[in-house]
């Protein structure tokens, strides 16, 4: 086996420091009945070549040759060389969670450098060093409001990532927490009215999302001051971070958090991804996860630490403020390349780009089905379109120009039949965007007047 | 010569600033290519209220300072790659450079979770595939692979424990969890709306049947055990225990951080145990990553499968495989898509490379790794539990204590003669602990240099602890003034005050 450094007389004269005459015995404490005594089933062992092929098989069965128009929390963007480049150092990839600061510095500083630029881009005063994704950052925050204003009463908005509300339901389902939701406005916003209507002196947190689930940027600051007069926490989750490259900060929140697989982190059929949260200073000591501080040596140097370990688990243990062990350094750490890379410019003009491509994507859309967008309110790269007749037709139909066409918005939203969320990033050039725009138009002219035909096909496999 | 060394200043790449220091405006790393659509006025898109001018602060370098900065904070980090690095119950072993071209071939690392089916078999293939032979090593029925990490894998098992007792009529109120355990355990149980219950383990630092016993009451939903335990034990009784859980209604957790200890030698389902997670970055080699990404699969008797997290990967009678959502009982979702779908692909790969054999010689390797530091400690290390080692072992740092030295001081010391440390006060039934892990990816030479540096250690300590405790001496920067970071916590850097 290529993994294994020792040889056989390596182990023969190590097994005989050991005092025992053969490995057997190094096993001897599992009863004899508890041992495995056939070979497992499985494939292999196989050479570095014969993995290769395996592996170049399953992705040729992909999506690779489509021009994806999927967003709906997971983002395509371009990723610059230079990450895979730096990842690849095993320094960097090798080590684990930098408990010995003297020898992990450079993890340290990466994460510090993480939380700062996290910091800098959603408003917020500190920031942790990352969670496993958005949806499960989403969730900490929310645990995190309930310690913070012991209440036990949190408003969703309807526009919330689905699968984020999802992860919030399965952690709070045995801890007495009423979830409730708020529903959107027809220019798809949360409806502050039927908010303010929702709020009672027990809810902990409102959570909302901006740019929201249907792309649609929402009126924080507004927002903020409904929430506050009730005594709630308010929590804003980003899905799609690029967009506060051009779009003002929620600095009205108490917590943002949400998902930054944007910056550099590959889409990777969901995961692995990176959450992130940041908070008021005063909550500090109530948030989830690693925590990386400044401090100096014994020679009044500069230098960086795990703090404030005194809220997890490996030294509260049952009353931690999170049960997580682990964060996302290495994607993290993609993300802090990423954003270095683009810097202060360079993220702007991508976002830019974004909201140009999104944009004449929308417009052109607009005149192909000649109906405007569904929900009129300002978007950044995503948006919602109504389908000219059924959208699972309108899919088929894209697919045969090799176009993943959107995220069908009715298995989430039944009274969004026939909505599609389309994602329009930089990788989507003008030509795809015209032939979208082609097939649209064809479809338009054929079903109109006629009746929307009926979906007969269960919303999940039918995609 | 000497004196021109003497004289020279440190050059940068030991004293890097923050990247955030080293801006200079106007500067970026990238350049986008040209817009091909008529650009909007952002400004005027957004509205004012809504638009950002700038994000104050951020860096703006070029591509080759990007380059530099990282490249050198990566030469203060120590990883596997540089060494050995034997941090108990982490399982820090070697990370396959094949693993990593294969999780970023185009189609597998470019294909977007709500990628019709059609177009993603090649994903949905890797993950049954992952899943099978998961439940395979274990002996399990069905595997879920969307929890994250393995305290993910905790709550969800937990989480399926709960909804199954609920659904028989009553979901109790107690998890029990032996003192030995990860804090992890505890933590998830709490979040799960389980009271937990501590158990004591014996003088062999297992779980003892009669103390089991005493708690086991018909309002305990389940006992969560790890096997081997966090000394690196066999829980030799873990059949009786499970038995008695069972007896009494209730269900069996194993944490499997350990289970590099048993892959391809012993299968926890035969064991009597109901659900448990694997941690991929342990066992199956995907990288730590500096304290992440992990993945926490969770692996259950078939009585339990209607729980396993939705969606579950499924395989259709024409061969195909889709995502299935229809899952009334399940415990509903833990995190958004389908689980850390990058290290599937890694582990798979790892268990490809090995095989039914490589992966039993894995673990022989690991077990008699560990067993031969222990042989050759010893005498210099006190060994609290005499009970045999497995894939690690743990040692008290009792005798260094009566000269006022403690284990965190001995690890730090450790990192001069060039290697990680073990883990430090970690089980807490160990005064002291000092808990290594070699792990299968050491050879004897590596070993041997760690046992002769751990022994030199252990002299240092008798003719001059002071000089241990200053320890370390070589690296970048000198002991961290951990106390001062937690009272007054900085977080991010601020530009300084003009």
């Amino acid at each position: 086996m290529r993994y294994l450094p020792n040889s056989p007389a390596e182990r023969e004269a190590m097994l005989q420091a050991t005092g025992h005459k053969s490995i057997e015995e190094l096993f001897a404490q599992i009863p004899a009945e508890l041992k495995l005594q056939r070979t497992l089933n499985l494939p292999g062992p196989l050479s570095e070549s014969e993995i290769l092929e395996f592996f170049r098989q399953a992705a040729s069965q992909s999506g690779r040759d489509y021009v994806s128009l999927l967003g709906a929390g997971a983002y395509t963007h371009y990723r610059p060389v230079a990450i895979d480049a730096l990842l690849s150092r095993g320094e960097f990839f090798t080590a684990y969670t930098p408990y010995q600061a003297e020898i992990a510095q450079g993890t340290l500083q990466a994460m510090f450098e993480f939380q700062t630029l996290i910091t800098q881009l959603t408003g917020m005063d500190v920031a942790n060093a990352s969670l496993y994704d958005g949806s499960t950052a989403t969730t900490e925050a929310v645990l995190m409001a309930l310690r913070i204003t012991r209440r036990n009463r949190v408003v969703l908005a309807r526009t919330l990532h689905p699968e984020y509300r999802q992860v919030l339901q399965a952690y709070v389902q045995h801890q007495g927490v009423e979830i409730v939701e708020a529903p959107y406005t027809s220019i798809g916003q949360l409806d502050m009215e039927r908010l303010e209507a929702s709020l009672k002196t027990e809810t902990a947190a409102v959570v909302i999302q901006s740019p929201n689930f249907f792309g649609t940027i929402e009126r924080v600051k507004e927002i903020a001051g409904i929430v506050h007069h009730s005594g709630a926490l308010l929590i804003v989750t980003i899905t799609e971070p690029l967009s506060l490259a051009i779009v003002q900060p929620p600095v009205d929140a108490d917590i943002v958090c949400g998902e930054a697989q944007s910056f550099g982190v590959p889409v990777a059929f969901g995961g692995p991804y990176v959450g992130f949260l940041g908070a008021k200073q005063q909550f500090i000591r109530q948030m989830p996860g690693r925590l990386i501080g400044q401090t100096q040596d014994t020679e009044g140097r500069r230098g960086f630490v795990l703090t404030l370990a005194t809220r997890e688990q490996h030294i509260r243990r049952e009353k931690a403020t999170s049960n997580i062990c682990t964060n996302q350094s290495l994607c993290a750490l993609a993300a802090t390349i990423y954003l270095t890379l683009l810097g202060k410019k360079g993220l702007k003009a991508l976002a830019e780009q974004n909201l140009s491509k999104a944009n004449y994507a929308a417009e052109a859309l607009r005149s192909a089905t000649g109906s405007p967008r569904p929900f009129a309110g300002s978007h950044f790269n995503e948006f919602v379109v109504k389908t000219p007749g059924d959208a699972d037709e309108m899919l088929a139909a894209l697919r045969e120009e090799k176009i993943i066409g959107g995220f069908s918005l009715e298995q989430y939203y039944p009274e969004l039949k026939n909505h599609l969320l389309v994602c329009v990033t930089e990788t989507v050039n003008r030509d795809s965007i015209d032939r979208m725009a082609a097939v649209y138009a064809r479809i338009a002219a054929r079903s109109n007047g006629e009746p929307v035909g009926a979906m007969n096909q269960s919303p999940i496999r039918g995609r | 010569m000497e004196n021109r060394i003497r004289t020279a200043r440190p050059h940068v790449t030991r004293n890097e600033d923050l990247i955030f220091e080293q801006t200079s405006p106007g500067k970026s790393g990238v350049d986008l290519p040209p817009l091909d659509v008529p650009a909007v006025s952002v400004q005027e898109f957004l509205g004012k209220d809504v638009y950002r001018s700038d994000i104050e602060g951020f860096p703006e370098v070029s591509e080759t300072e990007v380059i530099r900065h990282f490249t050198r904070l990566s030469t203060w980090n120590y990883g596997v790659d540089t060494g050995l690095y034997p941090l108990g119950s982490c399982t820090m072993k070697y990370n396959p450079r094949i693993n990593e071209v294969v999780a970023r071939l185009e189609g597998l690392a470019t294909d977007h979770p709500y990628t019709p089916a059609a177009l993603a078999q090649g994903c949905l293939k890797v993950l049954a595939e992952t899943a099978r032979c998961l439940a395979e090593i274990t002996g399990m029925d069905a595997v879920s692979l969307q929890p994250s990490a393995g305290a993910q894998g905790e709550l969800t098992g937990i989480l399926i424990i709960r909804a199954c007792l609920a659904e028989r009529g009553n979901p109790r109120r107690i998890i029990l969890v032996p003192d030995s355990a990860h804090g992890t355990n505890p933590a998830s149980v709490t979040i799960s709306g389980y009271e937990v219950k501590n158990l004591k383990s014996n003088s062999r630092g297992c779980l003892d049947p009669d103390e089991l016993d005493r708690a086991m009451t018909e309002d305990v939903a389940g006992l969560m055990l790890t096997n081997p335990n966090t000394l690196g034990v066999f829980e030799e009784q873990i059949q009786e225990i499970a038995r008695r859980v069972h007896a009494k209604g209730g269900l069996v957790y194993m944490d499997g951080a350990n289970m590099n200890a048993l892959v391809g030698v012993a299968r926890p389902a035969d064991f009597g145990v109901d659900v448990m997670h694997l941690n991929l970055h342990k066992t199956f080699t995907t990288p730590h990553g500096g304290g992440g990404p992990g993945s926490g699969p969770v692996a259950v008797k078939q009585f339990l499968e209607p729980y396993l997290p939705s969606p579950t990967v499924t395989q259709a009678s024409d061969g195909s495989y889709y995502m299935d959502y229809n899952r009334p009982k399940s415990v509903g979702r833990v995190r958004a898509f389908y689980g850390n779908f990058g290290m599937a692909v890694r582990a798979l790969a790892y268990i490809q490379a090995n095989g039914s054999t490589g992966l039993r010689q894995t673990t022989q390797d690991a077990v008699l790794n560990a067993n031969y530091v222990r042989s050759r400690l010893k005498d210099v290390y006190k060994l609290p539990y005499d009970a045999p080692s497995m894939h690690e072992c743990v040692f008290s740092d009792r005798r260094q204590v009566a000269r006022g030295v403690r284990t965190g001081d001995v690890a730090k010391r450790l990192i001069d003669y060039g290697f990680h440390p073990y883990t430090t006060s970690f089980p807490l039934i160990v005064s002291g602990a000092l808990m290594i892990e070699p792990t299968e990816s050491a050879g004897k030479a590596e070993l041997d240099a760690f046992i002769d540096a751990m022994r030199s250690i252990a002299q240092e300590v008798e003719e001059d602890p002071q000089f241990v405790l200053k320890a370390p001496y070589t690296t970048r920067v000198t002991r961290l003034d951990e106390t001062a970071a937690a009272r007054r916590p900085v977080l991010r850097w601020k530009p300084a005050q003009e």
